[in-house]
């Protein structure tokens, strides 16, 4: 299956290159993803559903630009996991490839320094899944970049509605963070939910740091069992979720677990297993509890790929809507029509709910749901705003 | 028993199934470094390799524990020895940095050869029932306990074998003089290759234990718990067998217990800096000996 349609990618390619060559104009535009280092669940999720969203669009003949129907050209990079090649990978892209715009990359850690060479380079950025408010905010003027979006909604608000679930939905009145403190990701919201969670009138009596790639966190979970939370939050990646919650519960803690965006992918069950069973997490949407716009990329992505689509698949299909809905209204291959055209957007309906945009700021105003792990399934629970 | 003393018991339990891991890495480089002066710069890959070799086990042969970690040993030793008979050997008269500069390469080899194969991160089965017991607000883990005891046990058997074997002492000889000691009959070549071998083999070991105590796996594991363990050796008093072992088990000591008392931040920074310092008091390690330059 897999090989037929990666053959069938290839032909696809291979056409759009030759007619390229017969000087038909195609619209180029660029993915950075996640494909190897520590993460590489997130970026394939990122370019399945980007070789998805061309591909439907190409067999629809091609997008509408101004007066003729342009076929959309694909380049992936990878960005191996690393904020240097993301930055590489986006100059690449923009002057190399001469692409029209750049979905990803994904992690904050790696969105924040591609965003710096879109916003120099003046080309437009969807990032699909980061959710750090930097990453749109040029924290210099303290004003939103010109040329960065993203599809998802951010921290400050996740953060919130974090902390308002495990004071009213938990009944949980301590709380413990236990988050990498050198990713911006995991960092930002772990402040956020401390900010949030004693503003609504709970008590942080952990606060505990690691650092990216470390795998003993024997010394911090023995911190925080002796401060007796009703809680633990756990902002991080889903390679070290399963980790940090079986050492856990070899230190003897019994305290239930909960979690942000980050544990959203499928891999996070097949590392952790058993062991995740009835935490919560809050995240972009749910596959079994989908809008009915959803139900047909859900359907044809299980069909090409054969696995549920999760956030980020979701996410970076909704942000290649936003693209070429924007495309079509700006009505030529411009970078600065197209973020023209995007910047002055009101709302979309995406995959991933309803998104509304301000003028003032680039982050969509959307609602998170939150997600519980069930019998090895990532179970809708309920809809949340803080 | 008061909190405190729970907590500072809790936090010495980790130290020791940390540094026992560390331990069994550093006994690799010290035995190699003990018997040709070289650092093998790729054993904290082979470590890697291990861990790998008992996710394949684990997996796909669906092997309980012994036969995992024995299985584990001996995949690990065979790509020790093979390393060190293509790879270190026929540079052995070269200059000194050809054979570092081969150790990194080799390292940098198995790490992308083994991302080739495996660019996901792996995840190891539980392949012991853990039990974890409550002593009085202590609570000690049934891998914590096989970790520890499992580690010591394999340190002394290589204490054993060096000091009150015939291979051990054609090792202790290899090191004190390789001019002379092959016109003994000592085998030299093949010498070498053990040694390399149960350096990786303890290496597997320490694979299997740290993939069941830390169960996701993937290709730059090694980097980082390689250096640590190096510095361990260095400790110690490289060359020296003991001091890996004490080495091991004051950085792990001293990781964990920066990390109860201080931002976890500090960990690093303040470990180096206890190091450094003893370093400069001891500059040949805790056990280490000057040697003497023979003309």
């Amino acid at each position: 299956m897999r090989k037929t349609l990666s053959l069938l990618l290839f032909s696809v390619l291979v056409t759009v290159g030759v007619s390229a060559w017969s000087a038909e104009k195609t619209l180029k535009l660029g993915v950075i993803a996640e494909l190897t280092g520590d993460m590489p669940a997130v970026g394939t999720s990122c370019k399945n559903a980007a070789e998805l969203a061309v591909k439907e669009i190409n067999a629809a003949g091609g997008l509408q630009v101004g007066k003729e129907k342009l076929k959309v050209e694909l380049v992936v990079e990878d960005n191996a996991g690393k904020a240097e090649q993301s930055a590489a990978a986006a100059q690449k892209l923009i002057t190399q490839d001469d692409v029209l715009a750049i979905v990803g990359p994904n992690a904050s850690r790696y969105a924040i320094p591609a965003s710096e060479i879109a916003e120099s380079n003046e080309t437009v950025l969807i990032t699909p899944w980061s959710t750090n408010p930097k990453t749109t905010l040029d924290v210099n003027t303290n004003q939103p970049k010109k040329y960065v979006f993203r599809a998802c909604f951010i921290d400050p608000f996740q953060g919130g509605v974090l902390a308002k679930f495990a004071l009213e939905k938990l009944k949980a009145k301590k709380a413990a963070v236990l988050y990498d403190v050198a990713s911006d990701y995991n960092k930002g919201i772990a402040e956020v939910f401390k900010a949030n969670y004693e503003k609504l009138g709970g008590k942080i009596v952990a606060f505990e740091t690691y650092t990216t790639n470390d795998k003993d966190f024997s010394a911090q979970l023995t911190k925080i069992k002796a401060a007796k939370p009703d809680v633990i939050f756990l902002p991080n990646y889903y390679s070290e979720v399963p980790l940090q919650v079986q050492q856990a519960k070899r230190l003897g803690i019994t305290t239930p677990f909960i979690g942000s965006d980050s544990w959203g992918s499928a891999e996070l069950l097949k590392l952790g297993g058993a062991d995740l069973n009835g935490y919560y997490f809050s995240t972009h949407y749910a596959a079994d509890n989908a809008a009915p716009v959803a139900k047909k990329f859900i359907i044809d992505y299980e069909k090409a790929y054969g696995a549920k689509p999760d956030d980020v698949a979701a996410l970076t299909y909704d942000a290649f809507g936003l693209l070429f809905n924007s495309i079509k209204t700006a009505g030529k291959a411009d970078r600065e029509a197209i973020r023209a055209a995007l910047s002055t957007l009101p709302s979309y309906k995406g995959v991933t709910g309803d998104m509304k945009f301000r003028a003032d700021s680039r982050d969509p105003i959307k609602s998170a749901v939150i997600l519980q792990i069930k019998d090895g399934q990532f179970t809708y629970f309920t809809n949340a705003n803080p | 028993m008061s909190e405190g003393i729970v907590y500072w018991l809790q936090q010495m339990l980790n130290a020791l199934q940390l540094g026992s891991i560390y331990a069994l890495i550093a006994l690799g480089y010290t035995m190699v470094y003990g018997i040709l002066t070289m650092i093998n710069f790729a054993h904290g890959d082979v470590f890697m390799v291990g861990a790998f070799f008992c996710f394949l086990a684990a997996t796909y042969l669906g092997l309980p524990f012994v036969p995992t970690l024995l299985l584990t040993m001996i995949g690990a030793a065979l790509v020790g020895a093979l390393l060190e008979r293509l790879a270190y050997k026929p540079l052995r008269n070269a200059p000194r940095v050809s054979a570092i500069i081969t150790a990194l390469g080799l390292g940098l080899f198995l790490e992308n050869f083994t991302l080739a194969l495996a660019p996901y991160p792996k995840h190891i089965p539980p392949l012991l029932e853990n039990v974890t017991w409550d002593m009085g607000g202590v609570s000690l883990s049934s891998l914590q306990v096989i970790i520890i005891f499992l580690s010591l046990g394999l340190m002394f058997l290589l204490d054993y074998i060096v000091h009150r074997t015939p291979v051990g002492m054609a090792m202790r000889a290899i090191s004190w003089d390789k001019t002379f000691v092959p016109l003994m009959g000592v085998p030299v070549d093949l010498i070498i290759s053990v040694t390399f071998a149960i350096g990786a083999g303890l290496a597997g070991a320490a694979g299997t234990m740290y993939a069941l105590a830390y169960p996701v796996i993937d290709p730059y594991m090694g980097i980082m718990v390689g250096w640590k363990a190096f510095i361990s050796a260095v400790v110690g008093g490289i060359g020296n067998i003991r001091g890996a072992m004490i080495g091991a088990f004051i950085l792990g000591g001293v990781e964990i217990m920066v990390t109860a008392f201080f931002p976890s931040t500090y960990r690093d920074f303040v470990a180096f800096t206890l190091l450094l310092l003893l370093i400069v008091v001891r500059p040949y390690g805790i056990l280490g000996k000057p040697r003497t330059q023979k003309v």
